[in-house]
């Protein structure tokens, strides 16, 4: 089999692994990081969104062999030890997750969604821009809340600020 | 109110798990040592098999092949529906076997016909290429309206017709009687569309057996797992109760898809003991639509006769109801007694009749889906009231305010006896919210931009905290409803609340705790809320019906009396008094008229050690149990405005304000409340715009992934305007209503009421997708024009 290396949350991992191999399952199997999900299989759902090289990508979409030398970011990596990061924060603070199986891909489109549109973000972008992420429990309504939320708080405004009345 | 108990908005404790990607659903557990599970489903929606010949795949290392025949030596039995029906001639209800692997013939596409067991999910898929299973095709039937025609495809040999039961509620010749002398009818074709549920966890299951002890394990995403194992211990026959423990750890979604008993965890566990490895099998999306229940599918003519002041003086049904090619747990009760039921509404209608033919089809098995039977029933009246409003030129709002039930309790012609509510508050808050008053001048605004504005109301009743034992045992349910909880509190006075209910989204680890919290004086952190494991939780019945607060939560309510009552007695061995003296308060007890105190950390050791008392006047401990059973439905209710826009020139709608007031009674955590709103809202507009699995007339699903059925996104919706008004359910002690379900039961009437309101038109079926707003407003236009 052959051998992949790559960086996961900033740990060096090296497999010799089945070509046919997805990133989400190489995660999921080999490295049981097991926050990134699976929601479908025609790559609609965002379950399992993680960031490659600083980019949001749907990780059940890449063979993982062609990610040699890559960084991954998967949700486990998000916080800083005990720390939430803002937007996780922002998530809890704004109840915007339910069943929580959607949320970790979530998050890292939020991110992404940041990375691209800063950090003053308005509703319709934020709608707009979530089109590649379902969630069945929420309506968006918090999670609309919680991005924008959560975007403010990384640039220094405040995670709370948007809390739920 | 404090700042953790009832009525605050507490951040959720279960949160730090799930944005940290630390939570642990059924796929993210390994045994060690097991195979992966991968099913064979027929490809056509009704055939016989002729042959199965898995020769070349068993050939390969590790790779194991069952069948239904494997199945049928082994004696597992069939999978069952638990609620009798019987039809209005007195017969039972026509119930096909339901072999959890295919024996003879395939009845829908998507039935498993066998199952590949291999070292990896990849091996055991190609293994699956290597089976070769010779099908006959025999005709198919997936519309439910042909079901019962003569010459249509026999399904079962039970159920000549294809029917299961031809039922009926309510008084017939009354209701006939009101319409002849009635000075308006309303009438009403309409077709509850199909949906998936589609929670975004697909459902997964783990077997395992332990030849040590002759004892079964199942991990699997389940919304009751006690059920789960009652069933598959007494029915399919697998492992007596206390030789099988169910796992529903972290559940990722369930909207009613996740309390059935399927064929696939039923496989996994017998084919664990059967292979002799855990076995796992996780589905595809693909697999979810093909196999997971599916829910609503009527098909309904109905009728609202009103006096010449408006007054609804009667109401008549008839539906068909498709229950696809096999009952599945308790499908038959969702077009009845939780449908028929409701269609009094809010409103004091004096005569009602409803006919409920249910029927088998070529399709994947339909059972309740978020609302479950309600949506239906309110989708009904709160159109035929619109229509009627429009017919007879009045307000939609004043029509319903005349009809409102005004006093309570109030006993509807079907079954329900309601017993509180204000309707007109609720209405009345909902218009001032949506203000109702600008909307000519908004409309005015929309026909400048070339838009078509409506506005469509929907004033919904549901019954919930399902459900007294002895009312729904009367009715045909093969279960009690109740509820059943444990308090054990530890010597160092932190508690562990275990409960029957379970929670895959609902955030029970959070209310459940708040209760305590405000009931014992102690902080959240002190607090663990256990569900979802038969090992620990003695029994219960699950989450569904939004029953988790009001019976499930009523049942901790009753252990906690218990608790406090011996600790009351153990405080009073403590500071020397008498109990009757005891106070207990903010989490200390203390002896009236003096400063005598204990805390309850103290009380709870002193339990324990038992030094003050002897074991004869107090048991020593402090654990206590409680089984609650309610009194009554709850009977939540509310009204939801819907604002549209309609682009004539595309026929797309665009919904531009949604007011929801919903009477919750009690509301524990209003945070989470508004959660359930804004969730059940998008899947009542997803039924309404998007959603809906089509069949062609062979009985293929033309909407098998998310590529060709329309799941709601973010960008279909405004933000939610949410409120609440507030009467107390008098049948629990904790005054509680529920509200899981509502929004999905509300959102579609109105908004059909909207589009139809803008275009001018009641002919439109669910999802009004943007052709078939067009089409309607081309018909409008010709009938205008005409």
């Amino acid at each position: 089999m052959p051998a992949v290396s790559l960086a996961v949350n900033g740990k060096p991992v090296t497999a010799d692994i089945d070509p046919r191999t997805l990133l989400v399952q190489f995660l999921r199997e080999n490295l049981r990081l097991t926050g990134t999900h699976v929601g479908c299989d025609t790559s609609q759902c965002g379950a399992c969104v993680v960031h490659v090289d600083g980019v949001a990508m749907k990780s059940c979409t890449l063979l993982t062999l062609s990610l040699d030398g890559a960084e991954v970011l998967t949700i486990e990596g998000v916080a800083t030890g005990d720390k939430l990061h803002p937007m996780q924060e922002a998530f809890r603070e704004n109840h915007g997750l339910q069943c929580g199986f959607c949320t970790p891909g979530m998050i890292m489109s939020a991110l992404d969604i940041v990375r691209r549109k800063g950090h003053e973000l308005d509703e319709k972008t934020i709608r707009h821009e979530l089109d590649g992420n379902l969630c069945r429990c929420t309506g968006y309504h918090n999670i609309v809340k919680a991005i924008a939320a959560g975007a403010r708080a990384m640039g220094g405004g405040g995670a709370t600020q948007q809390a739920a009345e | 109110m404090s700042a953790t108990g009832i009525g605050a908005a507490v951040r959720r404790t279960e949160d730090v798990r799930f944005v940290t990607g630390q939570g642990h659903y059924t796929d993210d557990f390994h045994r060690p040592g097991e195979g992966h599970a991968w099913f064979i489903r027929s490809p056509h929606a009704h055939a016989r098999i002729k042959a199965i010949d898995a020769g070349a795949a068993k050939q390969r290392p590790g790779v194991h092949v069952l069948t239904g025949a494997d199945l049928a030596a082994d004696k597992v039995g069939n999978l069952i529906c638990g609620w009798m029906i019987h039809s209005r001639d007195g017969s039972p209800m026509k119930m096909a076997p339901h072999p959890p692997l295919a024996s003879g013939k395939v009845c829908h596409v998507g039935d498993p016909v066998a199952v590949v067991i291999a070292d990896s999910l990849a091996e055991a898929r190609d293994a699956a290429e290597q089976v070769r299973v010779e099908y006959e095709v025999v005709p198919a039937v997936a519309d439910p309206a042909k079901a019962k025609e003569a010459g249509a495809p026999q399904i079962h040999e039970v159920a000549p017709r294809n029917t299961i039961y031809e039922w009926h509620l309510g008084d017939k010749q009354a209701t006939d009687a009101a319409f002849a002398s009635a000075k308006h009818v309303a009438k009403l074709d309409l077709v509850n569309n199909r949906l998936v549920p589609n929670a975004i966890e697909p459902r997964a299951a783990i077997g395992e057996y332990d030849p040590g002890s002759d004892s079964f394990t199942l991990w699997n995403t389940t919304q009751n797992p006690h059920v789960a194992r009652l069933v598959i211990a007494a029915f399919v026959g697998m492992a007596p109760e206390h030789k099988l423990r169910v796992i529903a750890p972290d559940v990722g979604g369930g909207f009613g898809s996740k309390i059935f008993i399927y064929p696939e965890e039923v496989v996994a566990l017998w084919a664990a003991k059967r292979v002799g490895r855990p076995v796992k099998w996780v589905a595809q999306r693909t697999e979810s639509f093909l196999s997971d229940a599916h829910g609503r599918d009527h098909v309904t003519h109905a009728e609202m006769a009103f006096d010449e002041s408006g007054k609804i003086v009667a109401l008549r049904a008839k539906t068909i109801a498709n229950l696809g090619a096999y009952m599945s747990t308790f499908s038959s009760s969702v077009p009845t007694y939780l449908y028929a039921t409701l269609l009094s509404g809010q409103y004091d209608i004096p005569h009602i009749y409803c006919e409920v033919d249910a029927v088998y089809t070529n399709t994947v098995p339909v059972d309740a889906y978020r609302g479950a039977g309600r949506p239906e029933a309110t989708f009904v009246v709160e159109r035929l009231v619109e229509i009627g409003a429009r017919e007879l030129g009045l307000d939609p709002a004043d029509l319903r305010k005349r009809n409102f039930i005004k006093s309570f309790p109030h006993q509807t012609p079907v079954i329900m006896a309601y017993d509180a509510g204000d309707y007109h508050a609720s209405l009345q808050k909902a218009i001032e919210i949506a203000d109702y008053k600008g909307f000519g001048k908004r409309k005015r605004e929309s026909a400048r931009n070339g838009k078509l504005r409506g506005i469509g109301f929907s004033t919904y009743i549901e019954a919930c905290g399902i459900a007294p034992s002895q009312a729904v045992g009367s009715l045909g349910c093969g279960v009690g409803l109740w509820e059943s909880a444990e308090v054990r509190v530890n010597p160092t006075g932190s508690v562990e609340i275990l409960t029957g209910t379970h929670s895959h989204g609902q955030g029970h680890e959070t209310t459940f705790a708040q209760l305590v919290s405000e009931r014992l004086g102690i902080p959240l952190d002190n607090i663990s809320i256990v569900h979802g494991d038969t090992d620990k939780v003695q029994f219960g019945m699950g989450t569904y019906g939004s029953r988790s607060g009001a019976v499930g939560m009523s049942a901790i309510v009753k252990a906690l009396d218990k608790i406090e009552a011996k600790a009351r007695k153990v405080a009073a061995h403590m500071l020397e008094a008498s109990e009757g003296d005891i106070e207990f308060r903010d989490g200390k007890f203390t002896v009236t008229g003096t400063d005598k105190s204990a805390a309850w950390g103290e009380v709870a050791l002193n339990a324990y050690i038992a030094h003050k008392f002897s074991g004869q006047e107090l048991e020593p401990g402090l654990k206590e149990g409680a089984f609650y059973d309610p009194t009554n439905f709850t009977f939540p209710a509310g009204c939801h405005i819907c604002e549209i826009e309609v682009d004539p020139s595309t026929g797309e709608t665009d919904i531009v304000g949604w007011t929801a007031v919903d009477d919750f009674g009690v509301v524990v955590n209003p945070m989470i409340v508004e959660g359930q709103v804004h969730g059940g809202i998008a899947q009542g507009v997803g039924q309404a715009l998007l959603e809906g699995a089509v069949y062609d007339s062979d009985g293929q699903l033309m909407t098998g992934s998310f590529m060709d059925y329309t799941m709601p996104k973010a960008e279909n919706f405004p933000p939610f305007r949410v409120d609440t008004t507030v009467t107390r359910a008098p049948s629990n002690p904790l005054g509680i209503k529920g509200c899981g379900e509502a929004g999905a039961i509300a959102a579609p009437a109105a908004v059909i009421n909207a589009i139809t309101h803008a275009i001018g038109s009641e002919d439109l079926s669910m999802p009004a997708t943007p052709g078939a707003v067009w089409a309607a407003l081309q018909k409008t236009k010709i009938r205008e024009a005409a």
